[in-house]
């Protein structure tokens, strides 16, 4: 076994050394012209495409627990609350839902008609962005006394508290007849986005909203890349690795804390207004905690702290999920004769994968750098070592 | 070892501490403890295990906030500043039981000690404007320079800081307080683990960045050939209280601070 290993590794060193330095601008390069063409490969509004837009929303979720989680190192079990707080951005201000309210900004014709308040859809992304940012500083501020499985603890806390809030929120009287939230009868009819000289979105034509959370991919991707190779990174990597030889060498805690919190809110607000919109609903039942754990295998599954694998985390669930579980083969238990559905079965599934993963690839599909260079150096120590008592290195393996 | 030359140091005092104390609960770990660090002067503070070195120097950096007694840092007030905010102010240190970030390279951790002399914040990471990335470059090699000067080997540079071998990363550890730009420069046993050639080794460098970087340098030392070679004046400390103070000669013969060390001769 470990033979096979150092061989792949020697294999991939050469592949490596092998192509060009301009390679990963070029993979990078493919893959987004690849993303963009790929609604033309598939029906405009087929399962795969719906099951590929969630998977994207996904990714763009994972990202923004990975800087709390990966970059950050503090362990966040609640950020369901920011997909809700995002969802609720969009039912708040850009639905009939404040039906005693008319304002109307940059709109589409149809829906500046109507009674609610109803903004355009990026003014509400910014709105969902700036709402989760600052309820993520809010959650941040009880943790920073805390370390590691404490924060969890609070986290944990905060997002059932929203969940709560939620379903309770239609008993919350905000004047005029008004309430908080739609609880579990859900705030329907919010708006689709809309965009001047384009129109409004509909669900019977996917490929905008796809182009769309596309584009916002590559947005949190691009600025997960920046922050990573930063000032602000590289302070985040230091506080998850030593926090007191940290803030002795001059970084503050709290700032640097709260910002990690409020970046990946903010990201978390932004996938939620998107899903309200598309699945045209904000439900209180749609925020449970069990989506917080599933955000949070994405992240883990990809490799804890690493960009691409928060992407590739993300969009493997998402399909799996959405796609290959319901669509594709869900009706293989029946071919042997057994009487129930995958679907009814994809929490056991899912648990089977991370376990699976957890054995055979802790480090997660695409590790971090760090993490891989880490786990690099100890199997060549353990290998060196293995290599020095004698009766266990070459009979064994 | 040869009787250290002072080189005339002015009056001034960097760093002191007027009658601090730190209690945990009922411990009383520092017992209304006085010093005083002149600009440009190697002071040592030692002491048995046990002591409250390592809590005085906890609290010089603001990681303890002292229950007693007020820290001033030239003419400002520290005692109750930030520990990141103390550094700002030009205060850097080591650690006992080396602390690097064991995940970042040698270069990134002496990048992170200049992290207070950076400017880039959310939005400059984010967008990335001429300034941040001339900054960033700058730090980078700002960073490889010290490495250099503490005189790590140029392999090294880019290595997992937690795989370099253990003298390296103290020298690792001192380049990353040097890159905060300090005046004052608190180490925490830095010969620890050491043979006595390495030891002397440091002695002369702690010497040297003491004259060439203007630095002010205050150690907790064990090794007696180190403090007694190096310092200019010591500051014995036993149970928390300050036992004796002085020129190292003048130290070494104090009954009390043998008897701290050796026990009571009955």
């Amino acid at each position: 076994m470990n033979e096979l290993r150092a061989q792949l590794r020697e294999w991939r060193a050469a592949v490596q050394k092998r192509l060009p330095p301009w390679w990963s601008r070029a993979l990078a390069g493919s893959l987004i012209a690849l993303g963009i063409v790929l609604p033309f490969l598939f029906p405009s509004s087929s399962g795969f495409m719906n099951a590929t837009i969630i998977a994207v929303t996904y990714a763009v979720m994972s990202l923004g627990l990975n800087v709390v989680v990966g970059f950050a190192g503090l362990l966040d079990l609640g950020y369901v609350a920011f997909y809700a707080l995002g969802a609720y951005s969009l039912g708040w201000f850009g639905s009939g839902f404040f039906f005693k309210a008319r304002v109307h900004v940059l709109v589409s014709p149809v829906a500046s008609t109507l009674p609610g308040v109803h903004l355009n859809f990026i003014l509400v992304l910014i709105g969902a962005a700036a709402i989760c940012a600052a309820a993520g500083a809010l959650i941040g501020l009880p943790t920073l006394r805390l370390r590691g499985d404490y924060i969890a603890i609070v986290t944990l806390a905060f997002g059932e508290i929203i969940g709560v809030v939620a379903v309770n929120g239609q008993s919350v009287h905000v004047g005029g007849g008004m309430t908080l939230t739609a609880g579990n009868l859900g705030i329907s009819a919010v708006d689709a986005p809309y965009f001047p000289g384009i129109g409004s979105f509909n669900l019977l034509n996917l490929r905008p909203w796809y182009w769309l959370i596309f584009g916002i991919l590559l947005v949190v991707l691009f600025v997960n890349l920046r922050l990573r190779d930063s000032r602000l990174g590289r302070a985040w990597v230091a506080l998850r690795e030593d926090e007191v030889a940290a803030v002795s060498m001059g970084i503050p805690i709290v700032r640097t804390k709260l910002l990690a919190y409020s970046i990946g809110a903010a990201f978390g607000g932004v996938s939620g207004a998107f899903f309200g919109s598309y699945y045209t609903e904000v439900n209180a039942g749609q925020f449970q905690f069990g989506f917080s754990i599933f955000i949070l295998a994405m992240v883990i599954i990809g490799g804890l702290g690493s960009i691409w694998g928060a992407v590739v985390g993300g969009l493997a669930l998402g399909y799996i999920n959405n796609y290959l579980i319901p669509d594709v083969l869900n009706g293989l238990p029946g071919k042997f004769g057994l009487n129930f559905q995958l679907t009814q079965v994809e929490f056991g599934i899912f648990g089977f994968l991370l376990v699976i993963m957890m054995v055979l690839r802790p480090q997660g599909l695409i590790p971090e750098r760090r993490r891989r260079l880490e786990l690099t150096a100890e199997i060549v120590a353990e290998d060196a070592q293995l290599a020095e008592v004698p009766g266990t290195g070459g009979d064994a393996t | 070892m040869s009787p250290v030359e002072t080189p005339a140091p002015p009056a001034v005092a960097v760093l002191r501490a007027e009658h601090v104390t730190k209690k945990f609960g009922g411990l009383v770990a520092v017992n209304d403890v006085s010093v005083d660090v002149r600009q440009y002067s190697i002071v040592s503070l030692i002491g048995p295990n046990g002591a409250g070195k390592t809590t005085l120097f906890n609290m010089l950096t603001g990681l303890y906030r002292p229950t007693q007694g007020r820290i001033l840092l030239g003419e400002r007030d520290i005692t109750r500043a930030r520990p990141d905010v103390i550094t700002r102010y030009g205060v850097a240190r080591t650690f006992q039981n080396i602390r690097l970030f064991g995940a970042m390279t040698a270069v990134e951790n002496v990048m992170i000690g200049h992290h207070t002399r950076m400017r880039a914040g959310l939005f400059g990471s984010i967008l990335r404007p001429p300034w941040v990335r001339r900054e960033e470059r700058q730090t980078r090699a700002r960073a490889r320079e010290l490495l250099a000067y503490v005189g790590l080997r140029k392999i090294a540079f880019d290595q997992l800081a937690s795989q370099l071998p253990y003298g390296d990363q103290r020298r690792v550890e001192i380049a990353r307080a040097l890159a905060a730009g300090p005046r004052l420069l608190l180490l925490d046993e830095p010969t620890a683990g050491m043979n006595p050639r390495e030891s002397e080794a440091l002695t002369e460098f702690m010497r040297k960045m003491r004259d060439e970087l203007q630095l002010t340098i205050l150690l907790i030392e064990h090794d007696m050939k180190v403090v007694m070679g190096v310092s200019e004046r010591v500051t014995v400390l036993d149970y928390g209280k300050k036992i004796a103070e002085g020129a190292p000669a003048e130290v070494r013969t104090d009954p009390l601070v043998i008897e701290a060390y050796l026990g009571r001769q009955e």
